[in-house]
């Protein structure tokens, strides 16, 4: 082991962490479009809830088990055409977004469902007996009352997708999993897998901090 | 729909440090909230459970009805079917002229505006603060900024928390809390007021507080209040009438101080005795029976009678010697009563005189 880092290319470093950002980013906003109103349907359907509908529930909820119980590097290689078909190709970062998004959106929404089922069903009662039309309980009840907890579901799940996204450079994904596969692995480059994998940790702390101090501040209870 | 209602017997009502005579006289009211027939019963794994088995009940304009139960006897379940947060399974709820369960999502959110809710647990929005809370209903009815902006203040001057507007629920005691549900319940000008244990999380005195408020705003702003609760204190406190629930049915209901004072419904009977501690009297009673041949008698006095030596004057007139085994004076919302059981100690011929002599003026006297 040397601590020269003589194989470090440090301006293919930068793009890599750059191209990383660009998919976390994406990644997490489509994550975040799809995984919310999932969440609250799947809370609106469920047992006792506004919108209660068994068989929908029951489908929707088996649909988010089976994506979320595939191991996510089965399912890039699973959605490839998918991939193909929504963006036009399966590589580089690009190619990684929706694969990201299909992983990561089902987890979110889970989470997203299990925060709303934090409200006390007495405050979506109230809202009901001053005439709130369903839209409105969702809207001024159900998204401002589970606020921090779905802020706490936004930070884990971003955490997630950083390391779903070093794991997208398996397939060609592109980011600083690339480089440390491509590197690090297939070349034995130790000390290029270090140089991402302190970059990846210092950005799942920063990641993770900011999401607690953001819960924190929204916090009322 | 109207419904006719005759106040039958004349009474007195102090206020001010003057006792006002009313007259008999016949009212011709429109009852503001009527249910008919009500049944409810809830499914749970196949089986039928009943809450309701058949309710009919009329609330009169700006009156404080009252519904005191035992737990589990379908309170709850009846203040909610009056703004159907739960839909009964057969029967009529009309509102202010209006069968709530023929309308329409749409129009039953509307109509819901006009009935205001408050709850054991208050539920607040614990994200907003207490002015946003207020303003909540009015938000979501879409009213103008600057509308909101007033009412909120005039509500929270009504409910005395002008200075904690900008702080958080968890940053109040129970008693604000439910302060802000109420000025929260008021903002859409609602006619009735449906209050569901509202101070059954409360300790006595802040109960005392809420309560008084909720009597000021009944008489401030004419609103029919409907309360639940499992308490006799609350019911004497405030209410005008009062409906005992027991199974899912109303089994008694009247006037407050007529449920009161003469309670023929053994759950009633119970209700009355958590506030006049009657258990002691029953020994009393019992042992002095059991001691000889005595007349024991419960003597009720009403509004100005009961600061008058009436009891006095008879007994030293008939020559009659009577100890008093128990007595309260107290009053029911604004009336004044008092009910003493007494002893008497002459022989049967003389106390049935002296009886009927308390009665010609006009005490209520049961021989026990
Ligand atoms: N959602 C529900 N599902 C099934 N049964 C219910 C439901 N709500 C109430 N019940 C039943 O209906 C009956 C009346 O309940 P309700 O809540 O109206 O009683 P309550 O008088 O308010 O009691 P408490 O003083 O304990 O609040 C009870 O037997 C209760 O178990
Ligand atoms: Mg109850």
């Amino acid at each position: 082991m040397d601590w020269t880092f003589e194989n470090v290319d440090w301006a293919e470093i930068g793009e890599g962490t750059m191209d990383t950002l660009t998919m976390l980013g994406f990644s997490t906003l489509f994550t975040v479009l799809i995984g919310l109103p999932l969440g609250i349907i799947l809370f609106l359907t469920s047992r006792g809830q506004l919108l209660q509908n068994r068989t929908f529930y029951m489908i929707a909820s088996f649909v988010v088990n089976v994506l979320r119980s595939v191991p996510f590097i089965i399912l890039m290689i699973l959605l490839i055409p998918v991939t193909k078909m929504i963006v036009g190709t399966s590589l580089g970062v690009l190619g990684a977004i929706p694969p990201l998004v299909f992983g990561a959106a089902p987890f979110f929404a889970r989470l997203v469902e299990t925060s709303l089922r934090e409200i006390d069903k007495g405050v979506i009662e109230a809202a009901q007996s001053m005439g709130a039309s369903n839209w409105q309980i969702v809207w001024n009840v159900l998204l401002p009352e589970s606020r921090s907890g779905l802020i706490a579901g936004i930070t884990i799940t971003t955490v997630t997708l950083v390391s779903y996204t070093a794991m997208s450079g398996v397939i060609g994904g592109g980011g600083l999993g690339d480089l440390a596969i491509r590197y690090g692995y297939q070349r034995f480059q130790t000390d290029v897998m270090i140089v991402t994998v302190v970059i990846l940790l210092v950005m799942v702390q920063i990641l993770q901090s900011l999401g607690d101090r953001l819960v924190l501040k929204f916090s009322r209870k | 729909m109207r419904t006719y209602t005759l106040r039958c017997s004349p009474f007195f009502v102090y206020e001010k440090g003057v006792f006002i005579f009313y007259q008999d006289y016949g009212r011709e009211v429109d009852a503001l909230i009527q249910l008919r027939h009500l049944h409810k019963s809830y499914q749970v794994q196949g089986k039928t459970i009943p809450a309701l088995t058949g309710i009919d009940l009329s609330i009169e304009q700006g009156e404080i009805y009252g519904i005191i139960g035992h737990s589990g006897a379908g309170k709850s379940t009846l203040i909610r079917c009056i703004n159907l947060l739960e839909r009964p399974t057969s029967g009529e709820v009309i509102v202010d002229g209006v069968d709530l369960t023929k309308l329409d999502e749409g129009k039953l959110q509307e109509k819901r505006r006009a009935i205001g809710m408050i709850f054991q647990h208050f539920n607040l929005l614990s994200s907003s603060t207490v002015g946003e809370n207020v303003a909540f209903p009015l938000k979501l009815a879409k009213r103008p900024k600057a509308e909101i902006d007033k009412k909120v203040n005039e509500l929270l001057k009504l409910v005395g928390l002008e200075a904690h507007k900008d702080k958080y629920p968890s940053q109040l005691s129970g008693g604000q809390k439910q302060r802000v549900g109420i000025a929260r319940a008021l903002a859409n000008d609602p006619k009735v007021l449906l209050c569901d244990e509202a101070t059954s999380a409360l300790d006595p005195q802040t109960t005392n507080s809420i309560l008084a408020l909720l009597l000021d705003i009944n008489r401030k702003l004419g609103l029919t209040i409907v309360l639940i609760t499992h308490e006799m204190h609350v019911i004497r406190s405030i209410c005008d009438r009062v409906g005992v629930i027991d199974g899912g049915k109303i089994v008694e209901s009247g006037n407050v101080l007529d449920v009161f004072l003469r309670p023929k419904h053994p759950t009633t009977q119970e209700f009355v005795e958590q506030v006049a501690d009657s258990t002691e009297l029953r020994e009393a009673v019992e042992h002095e029976k059991a001691s000889g041949n005595r007349t024991i008698a419960r003597v009720t006095f009403l509004g100005e009678k009961t600061y008058q030596p009436i009891l006095f004057q008879t007994m030293q007139e008939t020559g009659t010697v009577f100890s008093i085994l128990q007595g309260t004076i107290s009053r029911m919302k604004d009336t004044p009563y008092g009910q003493l059981v007494i002893e008497l100690e002459g022989d049967v011929a003389q106390n049935q005189k002296t009886i009927e002599t308390l009665r010609q003026r006009g005490l209520e006297v049961e021989v026990i």
